[in-house]
């Protein structure tokens, strides 16, 4: 036989045993920013996602000038002469069409308004719900009034004024964040930490000296930092491509991103405190999310629900966070204007980890 | 006293029911006791119990009745001392696949006040060829090195393997028993489950034969081949159970045998 220099030198000798190299909270969180940094498909979720958002929504609604609103004159003796007067007014387009046709077209929302004079009086016919048809109806009137020979009495000058921070995107884009901080935080931690009770990391790690509280801040924190570049990236892309600005400090805006990720990662630990299936944990997540995304003024403002509900919405843990964002981001307020807010998504976020730390079990 | 004096491991009376419909009753009135600086091996067919007893050593389990000192000391008042003094590998567990092995284990070495270099542990499992590689690309066998490699980087007092050489080719079986040696050699303490007799047989100074959630013989290998008059450790089980224990775990039923001596 052959010697197995491998094996003749064993059994080794006993390592040498030093103190120091202890230091389980950063060489935690360290470890989840590798792990995160190797996940080509969390890198999309985290970093494309949002992106992709802000950037079909921006061009969907892009500011557009007004389009011409389009009036039906129904054909009779005074139909040429109105048409003209329409058609010469600022944003109206005036057609001469039979009664019928225009009926349709008006029930069909092609016309925004049908005008039919009579001998007694003007008509005019319009959904009073859709405001282009209220806008068009305002201008006729106006205009034939003029050309009926009413004066005006006062001079009237338009200033035409750009408002960067009342578009839609300005809208989105503070809500867009405040959602991916969700989404992050709770899929982020919840989903991550029922996936290492399943794979028996977790019991793993609770025989080693890594305490309770190390292991769960140790998530949190992971997830804050993963997120913090993922913010900066959709400010400057939101700046770049949109012209978004940031009207209050900038100093601000990162402490309520951070505030922010560390509220929803408390609230999806004390989600996946108990959960032991994927399922389990991704019905509770997306069950609490829905109404968030609804109902938090995310994509369009929550004051279209009724007075009722307000409360009820006033208190998802979103919506402060949506809130204080836009305020810090679009109105230019302090921390200190957002205090109700920040003290309510702090709120969320400490009770939650307080469950958490209870309740959690590592098996 | 308590303290230094105190064995290893001390168990009184240990039960473990499981809930459910009906109930398992995993273990069933389990007493031993560990020296201190002894290889310990817990022996067993699938369901024995094994899992759960040294679960419950080991502090991750609550036990339903019955005493359990560790190092003198108690989960309940002690645990944050004795986690730094312990050192684990479960039968089971699927670590982070996006970690390589070397970062791996520098994870697991972080947590602990004292300990050896992480490239130690992994030179006593035979993994230092593979520092670099992600855990997602190891095979079983290394991962399963991998495990018993995050039980040393704490350099414990007392070392559990729960099944460390189950599924191991034999010069990695053999790896594993040479890293149990090492640490023997430094006064240590080791706890081990098996299903192979001649493993148990050849590392272990002392074996407790579970079956059913109850020890039914222990001893050291000599005491209990002579105490059955039996040539091979398998055949103790074979007298005492009726069965035989094989390699994979599982206790077969032997023609004729009923438990009375052959
Ligand atoms: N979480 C649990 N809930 C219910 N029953 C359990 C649970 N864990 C183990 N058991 C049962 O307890 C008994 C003992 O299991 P244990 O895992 O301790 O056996 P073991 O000796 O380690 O077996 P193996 O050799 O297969 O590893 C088995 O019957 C098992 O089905
Ligand atoms: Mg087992």
């Amino acid at each position: 036989m052959t010697s197995q220099p491998a094996s003749a030198a064993r059994p080794l000798p006993p390592p040498a045993v030093t103190a120091g190299g202890h230091a389980p909270l950063r060489a935690f969180i360290a470890s989840r920013l590798v792990e995160f940094c190797r996940e080509p498909e969390a890198l999309f979720w985290v970093y494309g996602f949002p992106l992709v958002m802000i950037l079909s929504l921006g061009i969907a609604f892009r500011q557009q000038p007004l389009a011409s609103l389009r009036v039906d004159v129904v054909a009779g003796p005074a139909a040429a002469a109105d048409a003209a007067t329409l058609n010469a007014a600022p944003g109206l387009t005036a057609t001469i069409r039979p009664q019928a046709e225009a009926a349709e077209r008006l029930r069909t929302g092609r016309a925004d308004l049908v005008v039919e004079r009579s001998a007694a009086a003007v008509e005019f016919r319009t959904d009073p719900t859709r405001p282009e048809a209220v806008l068009a109806r305002d201008r006729a009137h106006d205009a034939l009034e003029r050309a009926a020979g009413r004066r005006d009495l006062l001079t009237v000058r338009d200033t035409p004024v750009e408002s960067p921070g009342g578009r839609y995107i300005d809208f989105l884009v503070p809500g867009l964040m405040a959602l991916s901080l969700m989404g992050g935080g709770l899929w982020g931690v919840g989903f991550a930490v029922v996936e290492m009770r399943i794979r028996k990391l977790l019991k793993r790690f609770f025989a080693t000296p890594l305490a309770h509280w190390q292991f769960l801040f140790g998530m949190m924190a992971g997830r804050m930092l993963f997120v913090i570049p993922e913010m900066v990236l959709l400010v400057v892309a939101a700046r770049l491509l949109f012209g978004v600005q940031v009207f209050g400090s900038a100093a601000a805006v990162v402490a309520l991103l951070v505030l922010g990720a560390t509220a929803f990662a408390g609230i999806g630990l004390a989600i996946a405190a108990r959960a032991k299936t994927l399922e389990a944990v991704s019905g509770a997540l997306n069950l609490i999310m829905l109404p968030m995304w609804l109902g938090s003024g995310v994509f369009f403002s929550r004051e279209r629900y009724p007075d009722w509900l307000q409360p009820v919405l006033a208190a998802l843990p979103l919506t402060p966070l949506v809130d204080a964002l836009r305020g810090v981001m679009l109105e230019g307020r302090t921390l200190a204007g957002c205090a109700g807010e920040i003290t309510a998504i702090a709120a969320w976020g400490i009770i939650c980890f307080a469950i958490a730390l209870r309740i959690f079990r590592w098996q | 006293m308590t303290g230094v004096d105190a064995p290893a491991i001390s168990v009184r009376d240990l039960v473990k029911r499981y809930p459910g419909r009906p109930p398992v009753e995993a273990v069933r009135g389990l007493s031993l006791d560990v020296r201190r600086g002894e290889c310990f091996g817990l022996l067993g067919p699938n369901g024995a119990g094994k899992t759960t007893t040294i679960e419950i050593l080991e502090g991750l389990l609550a036990p339903t009745s019955g005493e359990v000192e560790v190092l003198g000391l108690t989960w309940a008042a002690h645990a944050g001392a004795l986690r730094e003094r312990v050192g684990v590998s479960l039968q089971e567990t699927r670590l982070s696949d996006k970690l390589t092995v070397l970062e791996t284990a520098r994870l697991f070495r972080s947590f602990y006040r004292r300990g050896i270099a992480a490239e130690a542990a992994l030179e006593l499992v035979g993994l230092v060829p593979k520092a670099a590689a992600r855990v997602a690309n190891l095979s079983g066998g290394e991962r399963q090195r991998l495990a018993v490699a995050t039980a040393l980087v704490g350099w414990p007092e007392l070392l559990f393997l729960d099944e460390p050489t189950t599924g191991l080719d034999p010069q990695s079986r053999r790896q594993i028993w040479d890293l149990v040696e090492t640490v023997r050699a430094c006064g240590h303490t080791v706890v081990l489950t098996t299903h192979f007799m001649d493993e148990a047989e050849r590392l272990c100074d002392r074996i407790a034969i579970v079956d059913a959630g109850r020890v039914i013989a222990l001893g050291t290998p000599p005491e209990l081949l002579a105490q059955f008059e039996v040539a091979h450790l398998d055949d103790v089980f074979v007298k005492l159970a009726g069965r035989r224990l094989t390699e994979s775990g599982w206790a077969e039923p032997v023609a004729g045998s009923t438990g009375g001596p052959a």
